[in-house]
């Protein structure tokens, strides 16, 4: 055995004599790890994440956390004797006097900014191919948490230098308490210690931006790791690729190398990132002044959906018993987000309950096999996308060169109708490329080339797919509605439960009703029977013309 | 966790189908495919594995990559101590320039170097190590029937010893304190307002604002001569009042939040004056809140030719000669307006407070 093993072993026998740990490490050491570019996804998200974790406790090292006033007389000459707090100053200091400070501010910026963007790009990954699927629901659940947690944790962080930009954000989201009924006014003098700003903001953003979410994040990646670690990845499947097994490579060495591997570069490039492009300079914002705004300046692009909600709805404020409600802040800041968060947390069993569908799903769908889910997750995207759009409506209007009340209003428009719409044609480019496949697995492969027949015919000559392609195309499950059965028995006794099965029934068309099944072993047989008499008679014309 | 994957270790695979028996009419059908599983498509060799000079090219560059890292990294720590930023002479300030050489420099080792160290592992991994395509066996997640239910014993067993469902005195009294337990938690929390001082209604509905207070300048602090505005002209500001809050302490702040106006001039006939508005102009002179109606941005952008107000934040646009009404926007209310007069040396004073609170709406206005 070589040296690695045998110190290696060392350990291992230390550790195994206490908790028997070999046992576990047989089973797991060489644990099958699938590969696809897009299980890469949630591994940005998890390094950068860490990333995030190593830079912010450098940070700690020297920002301040109070809106203790003082009057600055640091480094930066242009802003020497101007009032501000010390947490502006102390971020001033981390810029300007600690070498590497503002590397470090950049790369948890820019970290922050990708672990957001990554675990968004995962979870739609997730979605599209059905990974949230039995039995990993739970998982699914822990993941949304998880994307909750790094917007409330990335919020709290812009708000800590007290700038003009995070002051600006804290106004915003003190607009959005006052809005909740009742309660309001209260939840936001508490928040800030008494009237918006207060001087205590900051210092109770900080444990929860330092402590309370990172710690949370951290416990809730853990359970997502071991979840997946004990139910094993999901994979494409394929020839050879089933729901009963699990195709790839060991865990030692080749998932460690090629992880690990990636965590750096993860590291590499965001660190590059942060070495080249410059992020929320907040000397050339200034300090925060609640009665400065400076106009183009735009929110982290994982709020800016939220802004442009709160841009594009209409000025309603109805009076209940006399108080007032004021809608045009309250859904845009309280109830949308909300109303994206709960379907998309109960998404699996709505879905579940559409099929009727309780099995264990290892192998992922290709998006186009399921129609209305593609069709939704769009759907979604193309609202979310068009509420980020107005979040930017004034960058659009000046690059378009176009009032900023027309893109307010187109948006207004096509939330209501270009949602919807974006539903209905990717379900019909899936049901589109379905028929494709079908027709592909029936004739064989397009070659390109045109014959033509004695009696005049044009028609393409068609190449028969070989075994692992055609295989491919067709080991998918046929998906059919399920079927309310009778109302009542054969005694004419009423089923009560008809109704209920009848409300699922029709949701179960919705999702399964059009779709292109895959062909029967017959209809294939027949097709190829077809295409070899066809592929005959080209043969002969060829053959006829030389 | 151990006891159970052991435990499944033993099952065949044929019993992942048995799942199937928990599914309620099953939509999603497993008959049988149409075409027979070829079996595992395996990927030709790569040239590393055939070609022992592709093979020592790799390593070559694998080792290449791991060099040139280490490398870097020593390039880093120079450049932390060649790149200073700390200014010769401390009067002199920081030179944003040498900051951004030190960040560029600093980053670029660091990162390469990082990136180089991934890419060499990853390289590694792909061209040199044996990775053998693995296939395991997946095993139903569900335990055994006839441990679900010894497990179900058992927990009836430990509840039937607690006596819970017997003992309801104590059951009901335990549930009961359990329940008052989050209150004092909640209670606590009380004192993360203020202990005294107005409530946050009163708070909302007053400003430093009040009768004969002058309007100065923001920034300058200088008054405003009623005369010296010329039409069309805006000027940020604030009560003189201002000046005198303590530095420290949220009071000042608080107060910048409230008080910022923007007073305009404009003809006086262009001015819709509202009814019980009559006086509060002075020759066209009108002030308004700065703080904008819908969530609190500070308003900015004046289109002088519309009188339109907008705001940078979410474009509620505002009439000022029109009372402040909204015409454009999410905003719900007009911009409160602050009653001018003029002192007896002729400079901008106001009549009284807002007649209205300042900012966003909130549930008791
Ligand atoms: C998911 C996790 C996190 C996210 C998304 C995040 C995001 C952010 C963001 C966007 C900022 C503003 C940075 C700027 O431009 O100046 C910030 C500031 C800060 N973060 Fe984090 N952070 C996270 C975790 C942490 C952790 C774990 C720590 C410390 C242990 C930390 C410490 C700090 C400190 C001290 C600041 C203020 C310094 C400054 O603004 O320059 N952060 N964070
Ligand atoms: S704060 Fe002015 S429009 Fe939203």
């Amino acid at each position: 055995m070589s040296a690695i093993v045998n110190g290696a072993g060392k350990v291992v026998d230390f550790v195994d004599e206490r908790i028997t740990a070999s046992n576990w490490l047989k089973r797991n050491i060489r644990k099958v790890f699938p590969d696809h570019w897009s299980f890469l996804l949630g591994e940005i998200a998890l390094f950068s994440f860490i990333l995030i974790l190593l830079s912010g406790v450098f940070l700690t090292l020297w920002f301040k956390p109070s809106m203790a006033h003082i009057v600055y007389d640091g480094a930066y000459t242009p802003l020497r004797g101007t009032g501000m707090s010390e947490a502006y100053a102390s971020t001033l200091e981390l810029s300007f006097e600690v070498r590497g400070g503002l590397l470090m501010r950049q790369v948890h910026h820019w970290g922050a900014l990708v672990f957001l963007a990554a675990m968004s790009a995962h979870m739609l990954r997730v979605f599209f191919t059905g990974a949230f699927r039995k039995p990993r629901e739970m998982n699914w659940l822990v993941g949304v948490t998880l994307l909750f947690l790094g917007v409330a944790t990335g919020f709290t962080g812009y708000s800590l230098p007290d700038d003009l930009l995070s002051g600006t954000g804290l106004r915003i989201i003190e607009g959005g308490m006052l809005a909740i009924p009742v309660v309001g006014t209260y939840l936001s003098w508490l928040l800030f210690g008494g009237e918006y700003p207060g001087d205590d903001i900051v210092s109770r953003l900080y444990p929860l931006h330092i402590l309370l979410f990172p710690g949370l994040i951290i416990l809730l990646v853990t359970v997502h790791l071991m979840l997946l670690w004990y139910q094993k990845h999901t994979h494409w499947g394929g020839s050879g690729k089933t729901n009963k097994n699990v195709v790839g490579a060991p865990f030692w060495p080749v998932y460690v190398f090629k992880a690990g591997g990636f965590q750096f570069i993860v590291f590499g490039v965001i660190i590059l990132m942060a070495a080249t492009i410059q992020i929320n300079p907040v000397w050339f914002w200034g300090p925060y002044d609640p009665a400065v705004v400076s106009a183009g300046t735009q929110p982290d692009w994982y709020v800016g959906f939220l802004d442009g909600a709160l841009r594009v709805m209409p000025p309603w404020e109805p009076e209940i018993f006399g108080y007032p409600l004021t809608l045009s802040v309250l859904i845009p800041a309280i109830i949308l987000p909300g109303l994206i968060l709960t379907p998309l947390a109960l998404y699996p069993w709505i879905e579940q309950y559409a099929t009727g569908d309780r099995r264990e799903h290892h192998v992922l769908d290709r998006p186009r096999n399921q129609p209305v889910r593609t069709g939704i997750g769009v759907a979604f995207i193309t609202f979310y996308l068009q509420l980020w759009i107005a979040g930017g409506n004034d960058f659009f209007a000046t690059v378009l060169d176009i009032p900023v009340n027309w893109i307010t209003r187109f948006i207004q428009f096509g939330l209501i109708v270009l949602t919807p719409l974006s539903f209905w044609v990717t379900k019909r480019i899936c049901i589109g490329l379905q028929r494709r496949d079908r027709d592909t697995l029936l004739h064989g492969r397009e070659t390109g080339v045109i014959m033509v027949s004695p009696s005049g015919e044009f028609s393409e000559l068609h190449e028969p797919l070989d075994p692992h392609s055609a295989y491919d195309l067709a080991f998918r499950e046929r998906q059919l509605p399920i079927d309310p059965g009778p109302a009542t028995d054969a005694n004419g006794v009423p089923n009560p439960s008809y109704k209920a099965n009848r409300r699922r029934a029709r949701l179960s068309r919705f999702y399964f009703g059009d779709v292109v099944q895959k062909p029967t072993a017959e209809e294939l047989e027949a097709a190829q029977h077809h295409e070899l008499e066809r592929g005959d008679r080209q043969q002969e014309l060829t053959s006829g013309q030389q | 966790m151990s006891a159970k994957s052991e435990d499944m270790n033993g099952h065949s695979s044929s019993e992942i189908v048995a799942s199937d028996r928990e599914s309620t009419p099953a939509s999603t059908s497993h008959e049988a495919d149409p075409i027979a599983d070829p079996g595992l498509h395996h990927p030709p060799p790569r040239l590393t594995d055939v070609d022992p000079k592709a093979e020592r090219r790799a390593e070559r560059q694998v080792a290449g990559m791991f060099s040139l890292a280490s490398i870097l990294l020593v390039l880093s720590i120079v450049a932390y101590i060649v790149f200073e930023i700390a200014p010769d002479d401390p009067d002199d300030g920081v030179s944003v320039g040498d900051v951004q050489i030190s960040n560029f420099t600093l980053g670029i080792t660091l990162g390469l170097a990082t990136l180089l160290i991934g890419l060499g592992a990853v390289q590694w991994a792909r061209a040199l190590m044996k990775s053998p395509e693995l296939v395991h066996e997946r095993h139903e997640l569900r335990s055994d029937d006839n441990i679900r239910e010894a497990a179900l014993a058992d927990f009836e067993t430990g509840t039937e010893e607690t006596g819970f469902g017997r003992r309801k005195m104590i059951r009901n009294s335990l549930l009961g304190s359990l329940a008052l337990l989050p209150l004092p938690a909640v209670v606590l929390l009380r004192d993360l307002g203020p202990a005294n001082g107005p409530s946050p209604v009163d708070a909302k509905e007053t400003t430093i604002w009040s009768e004969g207070v002058r309007v100065v300048t923001d920034v300058t602090f200088q008054p405003i001569r009623a005369a010296d505005l010329e039409l069309g002209q805006l000027v940020n500001a604030m009560p003189e009042t201002f000046e005198d809050l303590p530095d420290h302490g949220p009071e000042r702040i608080n107060a910048r939040a409230k008080v910022p106006v923007m007073v305009i001039r404009m003809a006086p006939e262009e001015l819709h004056v509202a009814e019980g508005r009559e006086n509060w102009h002075v020759d066209g002179i009108v002030a308004y809140s700065k703080i904008c109606t819908h969530v609190g941005c500070p308003i900015s952008l004046y289109e002088r030719t519309t009188h339109h107000m907008l705001c940078p934040c979410h474009q509620s646009t505002f009439d000022l000669a029109d009372a402040g009404k909204v015409i454009f926007g999410p905003a719900t209310r007009s911009l409160p307006q602050l009653p001018l007069a003029v002192d007896g040396e002729g400079y901008l004073i106001a009549q009284s407070d807002f007649h209205e609170p300042v900012g966003p709406t909130y549930w008791e206005r």
